[in-house]
C-alpha cells in the first residue's frame, strides 16, 4: 500500500511506536503526530512509582531523547486534539479546522474515572498523566498525612505502596470482596491484599465510599459500613474509560474502544493501537482491549505496519498479554489471560514468602503466570504460553525450577 | 559489539530478556545479568530491538 502521509493522534506510548516503526521501516512521507498534552511523548510507568516518590526528574520521563526525536522528522502538534473524523470523507478535525489525512492511527488512550461529587473538591486525584503525578507528588511532599486509595488496582497499589514509603498513613477500599481478583482471582489477590497488610495498609474490601467529605478540600470520607475515615488525600483508582467521544459519528464502531479487525484495521485506512483499542485477538478467540505498557508498544508498531500493507499482506495481532508492576519491593508480573475461576497452582516459591511463580489453567490448558520477584519464570513462562503448552506441559516445564 | 547496561537506569522489568533471552537475563535476585557481553554479528538486529524498546533506555551497544 503506498502513502504519501500518515496521522497519528495520541502522542503517548503507542503513537510514539507507531511513529518511530514507520520511519525505522523506511517510510520518507510526512508523519503528523498529533496529542492533546503539552509534553513531548512521555512514558508512564513511572508515574505511580520512581516518579512519585520524587527518585525521577522530568527528563528522564520522555520515552526518546529530544535529539532521536528530532530525527524521526515529524510533524509534531503538541497541546493540539483532534475533534472530530470523517472517514468516508478522509477528513480529520483538529481544533476545529478540518484537513485530510491519507493513513491515521488511532492512539488517544484512555483516561481515569472520576469519583461522582468530588469535583473541584481539592485533594483528590486521579493518576493518568504527568501533571496528575506530580501533583499528587507534591501534595505529599507538602506534609499530606492520611490518605485514602479508592479501588484496589494495581496503579492505586503502586500509589499506596510509595506513600507508605514515605511514613504516610495509607487506607485502600475496594467494593468487591476479593481485592484484585478481577484479575488475579481470588487466591491470588488474596496474596496481593497480604502483601499491602504487611507493610502497613488499612485495607478494607466489600465497602464502598459513601461520601467525601469536606468544604473546598477533602477533609475525610464516609464509608459504606457507616465508618468515618479522615483523609487529607484521595486517590480515585476506579478504573479508565476509552477516549473515543471525538470519533462519535466518525463511521468507526465505538464499543468500549475502538473496535478493529484482527490485523488492528478499523476501516480502510485506519487502525488503532494502544488502550483505546479493542480487537479479536485470534489466540484467544475473543474481544479485548488491553491496558499495558507492553502492548501499546507492539500494537503501535503492528499497526503502523498494517497501514502500509495491502489486506492480504496483513497478518492477525496475535499477542499473550504481560504487564509489571512494582510494589514496595516486589515485582509483580503476570503474563496470559487468566479467568477469576481458574485452577491456580503455586510452582516455585512460597506466597507466604511474598516470592514465588504461580500457574492459572483449565480444561487442560495453560492460560496464565503470575509471579512475585520471579521475572525469570514468568517470561520462560510467557514463551511457553506463546507456544500454545498445555498445562502439564507447563506443570513440567515448571517442575525443573527451584 | 559490546553490550552495555547502566544498572543505575535498569529496573529489571526484563524486557530484553524477552526479546534476546540469549543475552539478557533477569534473576530470582531481580538484578538483570549480561549472560554475552559480545554477541555475534548475527544477533546484532535481536540485541538492538532490545536497545529500543528498554523503557529506560538503560543499553547502548559499543562496537
Ligand atoms: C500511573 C500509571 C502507571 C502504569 N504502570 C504500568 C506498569 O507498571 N506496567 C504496565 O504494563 N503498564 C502500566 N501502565 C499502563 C501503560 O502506561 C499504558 O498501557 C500506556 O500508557 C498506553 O499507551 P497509549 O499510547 O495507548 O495510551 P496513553 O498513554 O493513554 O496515551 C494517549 C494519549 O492520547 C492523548 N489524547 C487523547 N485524546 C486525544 C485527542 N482527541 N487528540 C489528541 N490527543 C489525544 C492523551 O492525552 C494521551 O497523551 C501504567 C499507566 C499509568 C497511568
Ligand atoms: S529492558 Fe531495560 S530496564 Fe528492563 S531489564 Fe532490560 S535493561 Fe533493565
Amino acid at each position: 500500500m503506498v502513502r504519501s502521509a500518515v496521522t497519528i493522534v495520541g502522542a503517548s506510548l503507542a503513537g510514539y511506536w507507531a511513529a518511530e516503526t514507520l520511519r525505522r521501516d523506511g517510510f520518507e512521507g510526512r508523519i503528523s503526530l498529533i496529542g492533546d498534552e503539552p509534553h513531548a511523548p512521555y512514558d508512564r510507568p513511572p508515574l505511580s512509582k520512581k516518579y512519585l516518590a520524587g527518585d525521577l526528574d522530568d527528563d528522564r520521563l520522555a520515552l526518546t531523547t529530544a535529539e532521536k526525536l528530532a530525527d524521526l522528522q515529524l510533524d509534531l502538534r503538541l497541546g493540539c486534539s483532534a475533534t472530530g473524523l470523517d472517514v468516508a470523507g478522509r477528513t480529520l478535525e483538529v481544533g476545529g479546522a478540518a484537513e485530510p489525512f491519507d493513513g491515521l492511527v488511532i492512539a488517544t488512550g484512555t483516561r481515569c474515572r472520576t469519583l461522582p461529587g468530588t469535583a473541584g473538591l481539592a485533594g483528590v486525584h486521579t493518576l493518568r498523566t504527568r501533571d496528575d503525578a506530580a501533583a499528587i507528588r507534591d501534595a505529599l511532599a507538602d506534609g499530606a498525612r492520611r490518605l485514602m486509595v479508592v479501588g484496589a488496582g494495581f496503579i492505586g497499589a503502586e500509589v499506596a505502596s510509595t506513600a507508605i514509603g514515605r511514613g504516610v498513613e495509607v487506607t485502600m477500599v475496594e467494593a468487591l470482596e476479593a481485592p484484585f481478583g478481577r484479575v488475579l482471582g481470588v487466591e491470588m489477590g488474596a496474596v496481593m491484599a497480604d502483601v499491602h497488610r504487611h507493610h502497613g495498609v488499612d485495607l478494607r474490601t466489600g465497602v464502598g465510599v459513601e461520601e467525601v467529605l469536606g468544604d473546598g478540600c477533602v477533609a475525610g470520607v464516609r464509608l459504606s459500613d457507616g465508618a468515618t475515615l479522615d483523609v487529607d488525600l484521595l486517590i480515585v483508582g476506579i478504573g479508565v474509560v476509552p477516549n473515543t467521544e471525538w470519533l462519535e459519528g466518525s463511521g468507526l464502531t465505538l464499543d468500549n474502544g475502538v473496535v478493529c479487525d484482527g490485523t488492528c484495521l478499523a476501516a480502510p485506512g485506519v487502525v488503532a493501537a494502544g488502550d483505546v483499542a479493542r480487537w479479536p485477538n485470534p489466540r484467544y478467540g475473543e474481544l479485548m482491549r488491553v491496558e499495558h505498557w507492553d502492548n501499546a508498544v507492539q500494537q503501535g508498531v503492528h499497526a503502523a505496519r498494517r497501514l502500509l500493507q495491502s489486506d492480504e499482506e496483513a497478518t492477525p495481532f496475535a499477542p499473550v498479554p504481560w504487564f509489571w508492576s512494582d510494589q514496595y519491593d516486589r515485582k509483580v508480573q503476570l503474563a496470559g489471560r487468566p479467568h477469576p475461576d481458574d485452577e491456580v497452582r503455586v510452582v516455585a516459591g512460597s506466597t507466604a514468602e511474598h516470592r514465588f511463580a504461580a500457574f492459572y489453567g483449565r480444561d487442560g490448558r495453560f492460560t496464565a503466570a503470575l509471579g512475585m520477584n520471579r521475572p525469570r519464570q514468568v517470561m520462560q513462562s510467557k514463551g511457553l504460553l506463546e507456544a500454545g503448552s498445555s498445562w502439564d506441559e507447563a506443570l513440567a516445564f515448571a517442575a525443573e525450577w527451584d | 559489539m559490546r553490550v552495555i547496561v547502566d544498572f543505575d537506569l535498569c529496573e529489571s522489568n526484563a524486557i530484553c530478556m524477552q526479546i534476546a533471552p540469549d543475552v539478557f537475563e533477569v534473576r530470582d535476585d531481580d538484578f538483570l545479568y549480561v549472560l554475552e557481553e559480545n554477541p555475534g554479528e548475527d544477533r546484532r538486529a535481536v540485541v538492538e530491538q532490545a536497545v529500543q524498546r528498554c523503557p529506560k533506555q538503560a543499553i547502548s551497544l559499543e562496537d
